[in-house]
């Protein structure tokens, strides 16, 4: 196997591990308080309840609802990269339940990149974008037939121009529902 | 947020005989030699009623002078114009300080066909150069000029003239707020453009056939992509390969019976195949994980060149017909792709990155070592005319598309412009029409 396939491998793995937090291994975030000459002290908060509380109302947090995710339908990609970026993990486990959970669904994943380089080689890096897209569905269950690809290259840029926030916007998979 | 694939109703035109005066390549000299041969082609006498269609000497005139090789007269500086051998006096051309005459006369023969007899002096020895007759039917003589010029051309520098070739090229512009790709083809000084197919999803990497009669190229109008061969006479097309996944890339073998292009199938390995035409035999060139793509011949139809990423970036690889041991050819920089071979098989113009500007670069095969021919920031497409002189390609301007072509020898340098849309993709016809 190929460095690059065990690397696309082992992104996708991260994605099915999907959203256990990193914490970083910093003070701050072990909520130390005091230290001195290696005396370490660390607050306990108690279970005290000030009061009875009550449900907020109304939308909030409508980033993680089902439909919002699934309504996330581009994954932008880094230059010369066919990584998918881990903010994107939730949309796509999000999409891949939805395909699981339907499996007359179809989508196909249209790989693009940004118009630097060679148009040939572009279509093969817009396909190697979409097939991560597609292994990291499959990998979470999604069933081969249910997924498509192609590749536009940089035949079709969602933004006109030839600056980086034009580029930034070009390299992208787009998730296509076919039924 | 569901697209359907009814979003994909697509048009695919073909259109034989549009006529698009507006979206004519206008071709400026931005760099000649320094030392352009100075030429006079004086006006052709015509010898019917009235004139004829086309001003012929201005054909050549304009060919000579888009060589950048060839400085032409103006011809208000001429004191005389003659249009028989007989009349040229040398001395008078030798006082305007012109290097070569041209001289010739258009005669009726049965109707609607001509006789073209010109003559060309070397006004630096006085003597002839070569003398010709051509007949002509009279809807051709912008033809007849651009042959003519090729014979002059060929004469004077001993390499054959490309006056007469074709170039195809795909324009893309918005209608409707919907894009549209047009693959057009024209003369190689950019006149009669003429649209041969047309889409609302991508059109690319058009490949003239070596016998210049047919083009292949890539449509996305379906969705994906599919390769078809256009017969450019009637118009008809065929799909040639429509696998799953991608189907890019073609590109003739030099006797015109097998198409070399790119698979990637369903899971998106891209890899170099070979279809035989005449028995739809496919058989796989190479095997790797990496992109191999952008195939293209040497002469000798035995090797082929190409793109791979498997070393990482993209470089070029050669690998013979077997698909045993593809060697790798480029070295210098982290990106060279898109390779072409010149006709003479010894230089491989390819796309080059120079510290982040997309460049041609000429790679000497013989004697190693890449030159940097053009200074835009996103070069890309090279094709070389038919002599090997010319590699034309596709830059941006002002946020356009644009062509350009340069000389292999980078002395002259040429700019292509449309009047408006994005232009692309340009590729050089072969000889024959």
């Amino acid at each position: 196997m190929s460095m690059q396939k065990l690397a696309i491998l082992l992104v996708s793995a991260a994605l099915i591990a999907g959203c256990a937090k990193k914490t970083k291994p910093d003070d701050e975030a072990a909520g130390v308080v005091g230290r001195d000459d290696g005396f370490v002290t660390q607050p306990s908060p108690g279970d005290d309840l000030y009061g009875d509380g009550r449900a907020v109302e109304g939308e909030y947090g409508v980033t993680d609802t089902p439909e919002a995710l699934l309504g996330q339908t581009t994954i932008y990609f880094d230059f010369d990269s066919s990584a998918i970026r881990s903010e994107y993990a939730q949309a796509v486990a999000a999409h891949a339940a939805q395909l699981i959970g339907n499996s007359r669904m179809a989508v196909r994943l249209e790989g693009h990149t940004d118009e630097r380089g060679s148009r040939e080689y572009n279509i093969g890096l817009g396909e190697r974008r979409a097939q991560a897209v597609r292994r990291a569905l499959m990998l979470q269950g999604v069933s081969g037939d249910q997924v498509s690809t192609v590749s536009y290259g940089e035949e079709r840029p969602a933004v006109t121009g030839s600056d980086e926030e034009a580029w930034a916007m070009n390299r992208r998979v787009e998730i296509v529902y076919l039924r | 947020m569901i697209h359907r694939i009814s979003a994909y109703c697509f048009t695919f035109l073909l259109l034989l005989a549009a006529p698009a005066a507006q979206a004519q390549l206008r071709i400026e000299i931005t760099q000649g030699v320094s030392e352009a041969v100075p030429v006079a082609v004086v006006p052709f006498g015509f010898e019917g009623e009235g004139a004829p269609a086309v001003d012929v000497a201005a054909v050549i005139d304009s060919d000579l002078a888009f060589s950048g090789r060839f400085a032409p007269m103006d011809r208000r500086d001429m004191i005389s114009k003659p249009t028989r051998p007989e009349q040229v006096k040398i001395e008078d051309w030798r006082l305007l300080k012109t290097d070569v005459v041209v001289v010739g006369r258009i005669k009726p023969m049965s109707p609607g066909r001509y006789e073209i007899e010109f003559h060309v002096f070397d006004v630096f020895r006085g003597q002839p150069l070569m003398g010709y007759t051509l007949p002509v039917s009279a809807d051709n003589l912008r033809s007849a000029g651009h042959r003519i010029a090729d014979m002059i051309f060929e004469r004077l520098t001993g390499v054959p003239g490309i006056f007469s070739t074709r170039i195809a090229y795909v324009t893309v512009d918005q209608d409707d707020g919907k894009s549209r790709y047009r693959l057009w083809l024209a003369d190689a000084d950019g006149a009669r453009p003429q649209v041969i197919a047309e889409s609302r999803q991508p059109l690319m990497s058009p490949a003239w056939s070596p016998d210049s009669r047919r083009i292949a190229y890539v449509s996305f109008e379906t969705g994906v992509s599919r390769i078809f061969v256009q017969e450019l006479a009637t118009g008809r097309r065929e799909v040639v390969s429509s696998q799953p996944g991608i189907n890019s890339a073609p590109a003739w073998s030099p006797d015109g019976t097998r198409l070399a292009l790119v698979l990637g199938g369903r899971d998106g390995n891209l890899d170099i195949h070979v279809l035989t035409l005449a028995s739809k035999e496919l058989r796989r060139l190479t095997r790797h994980p990496a992109i191999d793509t952008e195939p293209a011949w040497a002469p000798d139809g035995r090797s082929l060149y190409f793109t791979s990423d498997r070393a990482g970036g993209p470089q070029i690889y050669r690998v013979g017909l077997d698909g045993e041991n593809p060697r790798r050819v480029t070295f210098e920089g982290n990106y060279n792709a898109r390779p072409r071979v010149s006709p003479d098989g010894e230089q491989l113009a390819v796309v080059h990155n120079d510290r982040g500007n997309f460049r041609i670069a000429l790679l000497d095969m013989r004697r190693g070592g890449v030159r940097i021919l053009t200074d835009g920031r996103q070069d890309e497409s090279p094709s070389f005319a038919p002599n090997g002189n010319m590699i034309i390609y596709a830059t941006r301007e002002g946020g356009r598309g644009v062509l350009a072509a340069v000389s292999t020898d980078g002395r002259v340098r040429q700019r292509i412009a449309a009047a408006e849309g994005e232009v692309r993709e340009p590729v050089w016809s072969p000889y024959a029409r």
